[in-house]
Parts: C-alpha cells; sequence; structure tokens
C-alpha cells in the first residue's frame, strides 16, 4: 500500500463526530430507564373518586378517609370553630387562601369549603408530608393558650387552623391541599370530582 | 503439583503480584493505633450486610401486601431467620458507628490532607451512598416508621423550587409511598447501591494504597526509606496488621453479638418501636424520629423554621464535608501537634453532632428547637473556625520520624 499522508483534522473530525453522535444515542437510551420511574398507568387510574355520607357526622367530629393512597379529613364544623376563623388573621401566613395551587377555585375564602359547616382537607401536611392530627380542643397544655383549635404536625411541630390555614412561624410553608369535590346530595360528599354534572 | 498449579494460575492472572502490592509487601505506618481498627472492621461488616441480606431476600416479599408478614415469618419461622434479620438490622447501626469513628480518625489526624484528598471524597461518596442504603432498607419491613420515615425524606425532594414536586412523584412512582415505591427501593437497595458501595470501596482502598496510610503522628513514612527503599517506618501489612486488625475484629463482633443477642432493637434506637405496626398511610405515629445514625442530620432540618432553608442546611451538612480538605489549611496533620484552638473547635464540634444525634430523636419541644439551632450553629461554625484556625495557628513542630 501507497504512503498516504494521515489526515489528522479529518481522524479527529470523524472520531470527534462519531463520540457526539454516540453520546446523544446513549442519552436517548437512557429516556425509557428514567421514565420508567414515573407512575404506571395502573398507578394514574387509581384516583376513582370516593363518597363519604356526612349524614351521621356530629358537629366538631372529623372522618379520615383514603383517597389515591392518601389520608382525607372530613371535618363537620360547629357554629362556634367557624366564628373564630375570621380572628385568626394577624396569626396566619395566607388567611385569604391567596395561594391558588392550594385550593380549588370554590375553596378561594376565609372558610375554604363548598359549604361553611363541611371542611374538606387532604391530610398531607405541606411542609413534609406526615399526616397531622386533629385538635379541635381550645387552649390544650401542649399547644399552648393561643391555641383556638384545628391541626398538629406532630413530625415537626407545623400547626393549621380548622380551616387548614397554615400558621406563620411554622415549618410549612402554605395551607393544607383541598381536594376537589362535590355535594352529590345534602348528606354525601363526593371527593375527586371537580364539578356538578349536570 | 500444588506448586505448579500455583504457578500455572499465576502466569495467567496476577494473584501474587496482587497480594503482595496490597498486603505482603505493602508499608503500614508502625504506629497505628486503636482508631486504625474501623477501616478493616467496615469492610467486615460490609460483608456481613452482604451475605445476610441475599439470605434474607430469600424469604423477603417486597409488595405492600405482604412486606410486613413476611418479615414476621422470616423472624418466626424461618430457620434461624431472627439472627439472620437481626445481624442485618444491627449491622445497619454497627456500620454506621465505625462509619462516624472512621470519620473522626480522620479528622483527629488530619487524614484528608495532601496527598489523600481523593480517599476522603471517596470516603463521603461512600458515605452518602450507604445513607441512601440505610434508608431504602428501612422502608422494607414497611411498618409504620418505615413508611412515614419514607414519607418525610421524599417530601424533602418536593421542597426543591420549580422541579421539587415532579422529583418526588418521580422518586416515588406514585402519589403516595405505597407499592411501587417499596418495590423499587428493593431493587436499589439489593442491587444498584451494593453495586456502587462496592466500586466506591474499591475507589477509596485504590487511592488509599497509591498513597500510603496515613499515621497518628501524621509524619509521611515514604520520606524515609532505607537502601532497599522500603520505608524505615514502616511494616509490611501483611502479617503484622492482618493480625492486629483480627484481633480488633475479634472484639468488635463480641461487642457484635452481645447486642443481636441480648438487645437487637438497641432499646429502640437501632429498631424503633412504632416499626413492629404495620404501615397505615392514613395514620402518622404520635411521635417520628428517624433512626439514630440519621439523627443528627434530621435535628438541623428540624432547627430551621423554613422548609427550603432547612433541606437546604441538611444537605449542606453532608455536602461540606466533600471541601474539608480544602477548608483546613495547616500543614499540620496530627491533632498530636497542632494548636490548642484547633483541639477545641474539634470537641464543640463532636459535641455539637452528638447533641444533634440526641435532639434528632426527641419531639419537637421550645427547647429542643433551640439546642438544635445553637448545635447546628456550632457544626457550622466548626467549618468556619477551621478555615480561620488553620491559617493561622501556631503547630508544634513536627518530628521527621515516627515517635
Amino acid at each position: 500500500m501507497a504512503e498516504v499522508p494521515v489526515n489528522t483534522a479529518r481522524r479527529r473530525f470523524l472520531t470527534g463526530s462519531a463520540v457526539a453522535v454516540g453520546a446523544v444515542g446513549a442519552g436517548f437510551a437512557t429516556v425509557p430507564f428514567l421514565s420508567s420511574f414515573e407512575p404506571s398507568a395502573r398507578a394514574e387510574a387509581a384516583g376513582a373518586p370516593v363518597d363519604v355520607a356526612v349524614g351521621k357526622l356530629a358537629a366538631g367530629q372529623m372522618v379520615t378517609v383514603a383517597w389515591r393512597g392518601q389520608p382525607i379529613y372530613v371535618v363537620h364544623r360547629t357554629p362556634k370553630m367557624i366564628e373564630t376563623l375570621p380572628s385568626l388573621d394577624q396569626q396566619l401566613a395566607d388567611p385569604n387562601s391567596k395561594v391558588a395551587s392550594q385550593q380549588p377555585k370554590f375553596a378561594d375564602n376565609f372558610y375554604r369549603a363548598r359549604k361553611q359547616e363541611f371542611l374538606v382537607l387532604i391530610g398531607v401536611c405541606t411542609h413534609l408530608g406526615c399526616a397531622p392530627t386533629y385538635r379541635p380542643e381550645v387552649a390544650p397544655k401542649d399547644l399552648g393558650p393561643e391555641w383556638m383549635g384545628g391541626f398538629f404536625c406532630p413530625c415537626h411541630g407545623s400547626k393549621f387552623d380548622l380551616a387548614g390555614r397554615v400558621y406563620k412561624g411554622v415549618p410549612a410553608p402554605t395551607n393544607l391541599y383541598v381536594p376537589e369535590y362535590i355535594f352529590a346530595s345534602d348528606d354525601l360528599i363526593r371527593i375527586g370530582v371537580a364539578e356538578k354534572q349536570a | 503439583m500444588i506448586q505448579k498449579l500455583g504457578k500455572w494460575v499465576d502466569d495467567r492472572l496476577p494473584v501474587s503480584h496482587f497480594w503482595n502490592a496490597h498486603l505482603a509487601k505493602y508499608y503500614v505506618p508502625k504506629n497505628f493505633n486503636f482508631w486504625y481498627y474501623f477501616g478493616s472492621i467496615l469492610l467486615a461488616v460490609f460483608a456481613i450486610q452482604i451475605v445476610t441480606g441475599i439470605w434474607l431476600a430469600m424469604n423477603y416479599k417486597p409488595s405492600a401486601a405482604e412486606a410486613f408478614n413476611s418479615v414476621e415469618y422470616i423472624m418466626r419461622d424461618v430457620n434461624w431467620g431472627w439472627l439472620i434479620r437481626y445481624m442485618h438490622s444491627t449491622g445497619a447501626s454497627f456500620f454506621f458507628i465505625a462509619v462516624y469513628l472512621h470519620m473522626f480518625r480522620a479528622l483527629m489526624y488530619g487524614s484528608y490532607k495532601k496527598p489523600r484528598e481523593l480517599i476522603w471524597i471517596f470516603g463521603v461518596l461512600i458515605l452518602v451512598a450507604l445513607m441512601a442504603e440505610a434508608f431504602m432498607g428501612y422502608l422494607l419491613p414497611w411498618g409504620q416508621m418505615s413508611f412515614w420515615g419514607a414519607q418525610v425524606i421524599i417530601s424533602l425532594f418536593g421542597s426543591i423550587p420549580f422541579i421539587g414536586p415532579d422529583l418526588a412523584l418521580w422518586i416515588r412512582g406514585d402519589y403516595v409511598v405505597s407499592d411501587v415505591t417499596l418495590n423499587r427501593f428493593f431493587a436499589l437497595h439489593v442491587i444498584a447501591l451494593p453495586l456502587v458501595l462496592l466500586f466506591l470501596i474499591g475507589g477509596h482502598i485504590m487511592a488509599l494504597h497509591e498513597v500510603g496510610s496515613n499515621n497518628p503522628d501524621g509524619v509521611e513514612i515514604k520520606k524515609n526509606k532505607d537502601e532497599h527503599g522500603k520505608p524505615l517506618d514502616g511494616i509490611p501489612f501483611h502479617p503484622y496488621y492482618t493480625v492486629k486488625d483480627l484481633f480488633g475484629l475479634g472484639v468488635f463482633l463480641f461487642l457484635f453479638a452481645t447486642v443481636i443477642f441480648y438487645w437487637p432493637d438497641g432499646g429502640g434506637k437501632f429498631l424503633e418501636a412504632p416499626n413492629f405496626i404495620p404501615a397505615d398511610p392514613l395514620k402518622t405515629p404520635e411521635h417520628i424520629a428517624p433512626v439514630w445514625y440519621f439523627a443528627p442530620h434530621y435535628a438541623i432540618l428540624r432547627a430551621i423554621p423554613d422548609k427550603f432553608l432547612g433541606v437546604m442546611a441538611m444537605g449542606s451538612a453532608i455536602m461540606i464535608l466533600f471541601f474539608l480538605p480544602w477548608i483546613d489549611r495547616s500543614p499540620t496533620k496530627s491533632i498530636r501537634y497542632r494548636s490548642l484552638a484547633f483541639k477545641i473547635i474539634l470537641f464543640a464540634f463532636v459535641t455539637a453532632f452528638i447533641g444533634l444525634g440526641y435532639l434528632g430523636t426527641q419531639p419537637v419541644t421550645y427547647w429542643t428547637t433551640l439546642f438544635s439551632q445553637i448545635f447546628a450553629f456550632i457544626y457550622f461554625g466548626f467549618f468556619v473556625a477551621l478555615f480561620l484556625v488553620s491559617r493561622f495557628e501556631h503547630a508544634k513542630p513536627v518530628p521527621e520520624r515516627l515517635t
């Protein structure tokens, strides 16, 4: 074979472009593996609506149901509980539910519900996901004389009032989530349905 | 015949080369003390975790419906299952005990300093991988603490701005910690992370054997060599340190066995009481606390009353370790020749770490929060103080040879 001078520039170009194309291919090959970590079709389909009958829920009581595997709190607020809500504005971080991501449009008010007496919340602390405990009593020993009833997270001490609104100066940054729900009838709450089907 | 076979293999595989390079002709300072046991102990614990883990995987079922019961099945019905399970769960705690002591040794004797920066960085990577491994392993029994611990830790990732919520969803593979999460954590715990750990440990030891061990005097033994090029203050690892390390390992295993047989839950510190209750996604236990080895970092997280900043502080508490070789600017390695100021800040750092470890397991009160904040300040303050102290300190003269 005849001596051909080595064209190093061409070699470097070919090597470089082969590596670049190979890297792009390898990048695309990671997509199925990374995407496989996303919720599967089955997990996405598991969010079927849940019905809660509240006719027999006594005033002041809470019932917990599971929806999408998360705890859903339904509280039947007494008139006295509702009365305390407007008085707490100074102590709350977002008293008028201005952070839009935390509730559907209908709960964009100080009592955060469709009907004042029924509070529906996702019982997942907006700090690190513990389930806050329902503490309706006024001024218990461990929560101090200022406590007007609400939810207390045992994990990191976040406090929420009886509308799931977060207090100032606690680790949780936002109010508890209000899920989409409707009143299927006067005493039946359907959780996970956006608007009343006509 | 055997000799012939040995030679046949050796001509095809560098067995004797490996033996000499890493054991028989690997020279090590002659003055290793108590603190130098933990490296070989950690290798032994790693081996114990691998072996017991394989045996556990034979009977464990990684599904939300069956996991809790399969662990009870291992504990009650599988022959010697209780022993293998307790070896594995106690092994996790002892792994961290040895790791923290091993790291403290490095702090005392400046083992992270030039030319050993990479050994230290490999070491911190091992710590991070080990934490991930332990965290995922703790989910597997599917008890209350497994579930809510995972819920909290995965939520930490959710606090990262913009990508956080999607990232948390990606890690869980579901809208809550569920069967999907359990199954993938099992895969990562038994295959992915042990492999990562194996590679990192390999890198750690290769880097160590390239530059040689530090020692309690912080004197480089390679500076003084005899006419054959062997360090005057060095002795071959085998047989001297193999025998010494075996003795240390014996004492360690004695303590290990004592815990396994007489105190397997470590008084609620190694295996927490709520974890003997099956996971209930609707009810958080009254008081949730991490296992002791995560408690210091968890206390730092809780000390800061802001979600994202708390997570950042917790992350930086580990990340800052990577920079230690450059934060400490003093050429003097060993605490034996360093200033009083260094001794004081190191003592304060260790006190803060232990204090945070205690506070991280306690319920939140005004006082635990206040002290967590003070200790967290000292924890980070140590690195700032070290940066300044190491620049201006008057160290004692370091001897030429080992003492």
